[in-house]
């Protein structure tokens, strides 16, 4: 996709795009990596704790223990948001918090406390999805295209 | 303890690759986020996602590809009982938790406090 | 008057009669804390919102400059201002505050030095007697509106820089006691097809030096001339291109007085990845720190080049590159 943004640069645009790039501070990719890597590791490692205890305390099995785990981070997270601690640790972890499910509870959270000067109905309301909206819609539409294909196979596959 | 070691292990490496996303591949969080959840959902209609979460636990529970994966197996599980019309039926009813819990969360802290910066 | 192809002189030399300097919390702990009018404790500033809030700094960087040039506001003929949002709502309502006839401008971060050139035009021309120019930025609020909500937890890159909470205004007379603006340079708009707004100095390098280069060969002077050449808001990346694009274009500014407001705004401790930019930044920067060494004695011709990259958050998810213009106007003391 970038080549395909290249070509639609002139000469000169791209002759100083190489230029710049030259000068510019990289992005540390193994440092942040790792750090991804520890972040994300020591929330699921927090999930699993999570998830045992509801295991042990309740009637819960490995399956289902999977929803109160994830709620718990959810809530997590959002408290973080709120205490304005969350941004602090994810310029720290980067993905290792946004890949997460805490990641998906800090873009409903933050854009919910941020438009709250718009009122809560146009402004909460409205703009609560403004980042999380497009993981619900693209994990619901793959997951219907995926599920619809793997129905229709099975059924014609069996009939 | 396996479990631990495992559930940390999976769940750093899934981040790790969203990190080389953002970073080499340029995507935005959003971007990343969407693609993750489409390729958890592909993973789990082709059945390789559940294995993943027996070995893994919460490694591969916590991390936000399991979504599309249990969206797929809400659609697939309503669909086996009551025909097609069961894969929009069924697409929320194992995430519904998950994301009940983050809009009504979400929505008390913007009634609670204000953004710090 | 127009001299060469895109400046103007001011011969009949308006004067800067007294600046107003307001910033926020963060910008308080840098380190030219010393040379602003007003800093405050909180972002919100006792408002409601922070948008609110950003018409509130400019409402008292205008009041502090107006004070200080021992007038009212009545006496002002014209508020050229502008900012970072949506249809400038910050400057709109603060001429609201102010009830004079207002000229609302876009420059974004290069506005300062914009509406300076304008207002310096209206004076020398005698077109206007007393001109207050001025704008403002504010972090959060900008923040908002082009990237993500304060609370999100996005990562940012190194080339990153920080949108600076303050406030700068100018008053413009037609004679007095203190710094002249002699001459200025309107820029035009440079598009190198960069597109990633987290990378803005790459971005603004370009105008700078365009306009940069504009100023010296209209006017047939060196750089040498002046004791401080000072880019608006290009921060550590972009500055460095810019230094690495003039050498390449054959011309040369000493290290010595060449240097940015997004640079000198924060101090080495700060969190603020490349610098500051915004608005304010040039503005709090030229105002209170440059213009207050020039009454030391300090520097008695200076350069300030302000860069703005004028993207809007649309234009951005449209794929669209990001076009970028700088405004030169060298003050004398």
């Amino acid at each position: 996709m970038s080549n395909k943004k290249k070509k639609k640069l002139t000469p000169v645009q791209q002759e100083y795009q190489a230029f710049a790039k030259a000068r510019e501070p990289k992005r540390p990719v193994p440092a942040n990596v790792l750090k991804a890597f520890v972040a994300g590791g020591a929330i699921s490692l927090l999930g699993q704790g999570i998830g045992d205890f509801f295991i042990w305390n309740f009637d819960f099995t490995e399956k289902t223990a999977g929803n109160p785990t994830v709620a718990v981070l959810i809530i997590i997270s959002v408290i973080l948001t709120a205490l304005g601690v969350y941004d602090h640790i994810a310029q720290w972890a980067g993905a290792g918090t946004a890949v997460p499910v805490t990641g998906f509870a800090n873009t409903i959270a933050s854009a919910a406390i941020e438009h709250r000067t718009e009122g809560y109905v146009l402004g909460v309301g409205g703009n609560m999805f403004k980042l999380a909206g497009s993981v619900i819609a693209f994990g619901v539409f793959a997951a219907f295209v995926v599920a619809l294909v793997k129905t229709l196979f099975t059924t014609l596959g069996g009939a | 303890m396996e479990a631990y070691l495992w559930a940390f292990v999976v769940g750093g490496l899934i981040c790790a690759i969203g990190q080389l996303l953002m970073d080499v591949g340029k995507l935005t969080p959003a971007h990343t986020m969407s693609l993750l959840v489409v390729a958890g959902a592909v993973l789990g209609g082709l059945g390789l996602y559940e294995p993943l979460v027996d070995f893994a636990g919460a490694g591969a529970t916590v991390p936000i590809i399991s979504f599309g994966n249990s969206l797929v197996h809400g659609a697939l599980a309503e669909a086996e009982t009551t025909g097609l019309v069961g894969i929009l039926t069924g697409i929320f009813e194992v995430t519904s938790s998950g994301i009940s819990a983050a809009i009504i969360f979400g929505f008390l802290a913007s009634l609670l406090v204000r953004p710090k910066g | 008057m127009l001299k060469g192809h895109q400046t103007w002189v001011f011969p009949n030399k308006p004067t800067i009669l007294s600046t107003g300097t307001v910033v926020g919390p963060f910008e308080g702990k840098g380190p030219l804390a010393e040379d602003y009018d007003l800093i405050h404790g909180d972002l919100w500033l006792g408002q409601d919102s922070y948008e609110k809030a950003e018409k509130k700094m400019m409402e008292e960087a205008f009041e502090i400059a107006i004070r200080k040039a021992g007038l009212q506001k009545q006496d002002i003929q014209f508020f050229l201002g502008g900012d970072l949002l949506n249809q400038i709502i910050s400057s709109s309502f603060a001429a609201r505050t102010l009830a004079v006839p207002y000229l609302g401008l876009f420059g974004a971060c290069s506005t300062s030095m914009q509406s300076l050139a304008l207002g310096a035009l209206l004076v020398d021309s005698k077109s206007a007697n007393y001109v207050l120019c001025g704008t403002a930025s504010h972090n959060t609020a900008v923040e908002k509106q082009f990237r993500y909500p304060t609370e999100y937890g996005a990562q940012k890159p190194p080339t990153a820089q920080w949108t600076a909470t303050a406030a700068g205004v100018a008053l413009l007379g037609p004679e007095g006691d203190g710094p002249k603006v002699t001459s200025a340079t309107i820029g035009r708009i440079v598009d190198m097809g960069i597109s990633d707004p987290f990378n803005m100095g790459s971005a603004m390098a370009p105008s700078a030096v365009d306009t940069l280069t504009a100023h010296f060969r209209d006017l047939g002077i060196s750089p040498q001339e002046y004791d401080l050449i000072a880019t608006g808001d290009l921060a550590r990346v972009g500055h460095q291109i810019a230094r690495d694009l003039l050498i390449k274009h054959d011309l040369e500014i000493p290290e010595e007085i060449f240097t940015d407001c997004g640079i000198l705004i924060y101090g080495e401790d700060q969190p603020v990845m490349a610098g500051g930019s915004g608005c304010g930044c040039s503005a709090a920067v030229a105002y209170g720190h440059i213009l207050n060494r020039m009454k030391k004695g300090e520097l008695k011709k200076v350069l300030i080049a302000a860069t703005g990259a004028l993207l809007s958050p649309l234009s951005y998810q449209q794929k669209e590159s990001i076009p970028c213009i700088a405004y030169a106007v060298a003050i004398e003391a």
